[in-house]
């Protein structure tokens, strides 16, 4: 018994019709309209808005100043708008939409390819282009010389398809299309789009990427635990790292005089197992390879070498420091930590190194960015550094919460001014920093996308295929003989897909073809388009 | 003279050439309003043509001098990208006068030209140098020109998408457009034929631009170690495709051809402009290259 409550007038549309109307919809012209417009629309708000992807700190920065409409914000996902599922939603239905679109067309195109031309109209002067001349050759003649004018040259990819048939009263016709390519493309194009999205989705999956930092004089292997930060796609395997290392022996850096970066240049030498150690160049636009992967110049800056003394005297602390450059004249921020003092509270420092330094009464700046006479400007702080309580430090911050500062007779923070090469004693005996050498360090970036040849290769392929199908004009064109008055009466029509202002040069060629019958050396030569 | 100064000099002239054929074009399209059986070739349009041309010709020296000048290509900051968008634009307009009538185009063109350059001398200039190492490549040469072509290229469309909307509106009697001041519309050709000229310009600049977008993640890929990474240019750059995409889908979807379909050209061409402006100046992204100081 069905329900009696059903409207009697509305035809049941059941479940299978229902699906039938949705899928229609979705994969009309119309939606896919509409969502390419909502995709459009809703890319904007990762420009406007600072994105966690490319820059969490600026994120946290909006949080803190608008917490308000933040919080909302943050609820629908405007801070990870590429990685929203709102955004996934557009994307994912529009290609539903356009595999839905294209699937009966490619079937629809594969008949079309292999049919024959439309047949022969009755009357050619309802066409936009229609011509007409009467020569001397016979019809046979005639249709033969038509359709070689419209296979070309090449007959593996001939210009027209041409059907030669005779009509009422031994009328010789000629039916003639040209344009295929232009669909061809179109599917290509849409079919190219949907294995681009797949290629680049599997990219995620399979790609890896870590950062490191290396200073000169020193190595970095092809490890997790090796990198300062890694980010693994979704199936990478810690196997799937090829086992290298390398030591970066140099790094270079050009400036003009005012400071502008010219060139980057890290020497490395890399070491894979079974293979002779070998030497390379990294640059900013030219990565090394190594073992599938890539490594990339991302970063550079200088780790000064430090040692430090405790109350006791006993070296606690030496090695290089990278320090982060602030500006265009490297002004770099670090932190030196020295937990492991033998004696007395532990050692924290934090400060400057300015590569070009200038002291004046404003106080002391970088005013260039190479190293034509560092100071590393340092504030000191004693106490407990925290690192014992097994949470993860940033190593470029000082928690200072359990430390206290250092400070003068007159209440003011001391601040240590140390050149390369001299030691300054910390007050009250608490020991002394040496800052020893500048190394420069650089920040590598090494990334693995297997998904990357494919990507091209879709890429290029919609490309190749939008380009076909909007430049390739489709156009019919028919040709009529018959026999009059010891005559051959000619008659040409044509017809094109959409604008084309190539069509009337196109007939004109045919028919000059036809007039050009018994000289063919001048048939060859004949100026064909005018128009 | 230093060769940068003389590529400066010869900008300001191509402007000023440009602005004497802007005048002329305008004088042309009046003139046609009152006398619309005139046939074309009168005395403006000659001088408009003529003086276009020897802008194009000034301004083609200026671009030259300006990469040796720098010794590299000339197309690596804003100034640059202005001088070398607005040269494309004319040339492109000059370009098509060869295979068909379009001269009514001329004072859209020519006015867009004075304007880029003289934004460019104005605001976005800077001196010829060198350029960080970021921009060191092979592919400063393939991904800027391409873009640079493209935007020049899609200018042209949006003048002829501009014009089909004011001759369409007019021939079906807005009001606001029955003004004297209208009367050049009579002279142009249909909407029809305008919207053909704007879609065949606009199906080149989105192979252009579908280029750029893909040399531009190849060179990303280079110099970045992504090929796509959602920069606020490559965002842009990507709803600029995408808008264009809906604007080819709207040719052929029944309902949205003609004039709706032209508004997919205003709107993408707002967003060229404004990838080209805004993003450059009021967000921060690895695209930053206008090389004026923040």
């Amino acid at each position: 018994m069905s329900a009696p409550a059903e409207p009697v007038a509305v035809p049941q549309l059941g479940l299978r019709g229902w699906l039938r109307w949705v899928w229609r919809q979705l994969t009309s012209m119309r939606t896919a309209l509409l969502l390419l417009m909502l995709l459009a629309v809703a890319a904007v708000p990762g420009s406007v808005l600072p994105q966690r992807a490319q820059s969490p700190e600026r994120v946290a920065q909006y949080l803190r100043e608008n917490p308000a409409t933040g919080r909302w914000l943050d609820r629908f996902s405007f801070f990870d708008v590429y990685s929203a599922p709102w955004f996934a939603a557009i994307y994912l239905l529009l290609f539903i939409s356009l595999v839905g679109c294209i699937i009966p067309r490619i079937g629809v195109h594969a008949r079309a390819v292999r049919a024959a031309p439309p047949r022969v109209p009755r009357r050619f002067d309802r066409f936009p282009v229609h011509e007409e001349l009467t020569v001397d050759a016979d019809p046979e003649e005639v249709v033969a010389a038509a359709a070689r004018a419209l296979r070309g040259p090449w007959s593996v990819l001939p210009r027209f398809r041409v059907a030669i048939a005779t009509g009422a009263d031994s009328t010789r016709t000629v039916a003639a299309e040209r344009g295929y390519l232009r669909e061809t493309g179109n599917l290509l194009f849409h079919v190219a789009l949907v294995g681009l999205l797949i290629s680049v989705a599997a990219g995620q999956f399979f790609s890896y990427r870590g950062q490191a930092i290396v200073v000169e004089g020193r190595g970095f292997a092809n490890a997790v635990v090796d990198y300062d930060t890694f980010q693994p796609g979704t199936a990478f395997q810690p196997a799937s790292l090829v086992p290298f290392s390398l030591t970066l022996d140099s790094f270079a850096a050009r400036f003009t005089a005012a400071g502008q970066p010219r060139d980057f240049q890290a020497d490395v030498t890399v070491r894979e197992p079974g293979r002779a150690e070998r030497a390379g160049t990294i640059r900013v636009n030219e990565p090394l390879l190594v073992g599938g992967a890539k490594v990339y110049l991302q970063g550079n800056g200088y780790a000064p070498n430090v040692e430090v003394r405790d109350a006791a005297g006993q070296l606690a602390f030496s090695g290089p420091v990278p320090f982060l450059p602030q500006d265009s004249v490297y002004t770099s921020r670090g932190v030196i930590k020295v937990p492991d003092v033998s004696t007395g509270p532990q050692l924290g420092f934090v400060g400057f190194l300015l590569p070009t330094a200038v002291v004046d009464a404003s106080g002391a700046r970088s005013v260039f960015p190479q190293p034509l006479s560092p100071l590393l400007v340092l504030t000191v702080f004693t106490g407990d550094l925290g690192l014992d309580s097994g949470v993860p430090q940033n190593v470029y911050q000082l928690d200072s919460s359990r430390m206290t500062q250092l400070t003068a007779a007159d209440g003011k923070p001391v601040t240590l001014f140390i050149e390369p090469g001299q030691t300054v004693q910390l007050p009250d005996g608490k020991g002394s920093v040496t800052f020893t050498t500048l190394p420069r360090y650089v920040a590598l970036d090494l990334r693995r996308d297997p998904a990357l040849p494919w990507i091209l290769a879709f890429a290029l392929s919609a490309l190749a295929g939008v380009t076909v199908s909007l430049f390739t004009p489709r156009r019919r064109l028919w040709v009529r003989a018959q026999r009059a008055d010891g005559r051959t009466v000619v008659a040409a029509a044509a017809l094109a897909r959409g604008d084309d202002f190539g069509l009337g040069a196109e007939v004109e060629r045919v028919l000059a073809a036809i007039r050009g019958i018994g000289s063919e050396e001048s048939s060859a030569s004949t100026p064909t388009a005018t128009a | 003279m230093e060769i940068g100064n003389l590529s400066t000099m010869l900008v300001w002239a191509a402007a000023s050439s440009y602005t004497i054929a802007l005048v002329a074009f305008s004088i042309d399209l009046a003139k046609l309003a009152d006398d619309r059986t005139r046939s074309r070739g009168g005395k403006a349009v000659g001088i408009a043509m003529s003086t276009t041309m020897l802008g194009v010709l000034l301004h083609a020296a200026s671009i030259v001098l300006r990469g040796i000048a720098a010794g590299r290509v000339p197309w690596a900051n804003m100034y640059e990208f202005t001088l070398v968008g607005s040269f494309v634009a004319v040339a492109v307009f000059l370009l098509t006068q060869l295979r068909r009538e379009v001269r009514f185009l001329g004072a859209i063109v020519t006015g867009i030209a004075v304007l880029a350059l003289g934004l460019g001398l104005n605001v976005f200039y800077i001196a010829a140098d060198g350029v960080q190492p970021a921009l060191q490549s092979y592919w400063l040469l393939i991904h800027v020109s391409v873009a640079t072509i493209a935007a020049g290229v899609l200018t042209v469309a949006f003048a002829a998408s501009v014009l089909q909307l004011l001759k369409d509106s007019r021939d079906t009697g807005s009001p606001a457009l029955q003004s004297r001041f209208f009367r050049f519309l009579d002279a142009l050709p249909t909407p029809r034929e305008l919207e053909a000229l704007a879609f065949r310009l606009n199906a080149i600049g989105f192979v252009l631009w579908t280029f750029t977008l893909i040399a531009g993640a190849i060179w990303a890929e280079h110099a970045w170690g992504r090929y796509w990474g959602w920069d606020p240019k490559e965002v842009w750059t990507f709803v600029i495709w995408v808008i264009y995409a809906a604007y080819l889908h709207a040719r052929t979807t029944r309902g949205w051809t003609g004039r709706r379909a032209a508004y997919f050209v205003l709107v993408g061409y707002a967003c060229v402009i404004f990838n080209f402006t805004g993003v450059n100046l009021l967000f921060t992204g690895k695209h930053a290259y206008s090389g004026l100081p923040s």
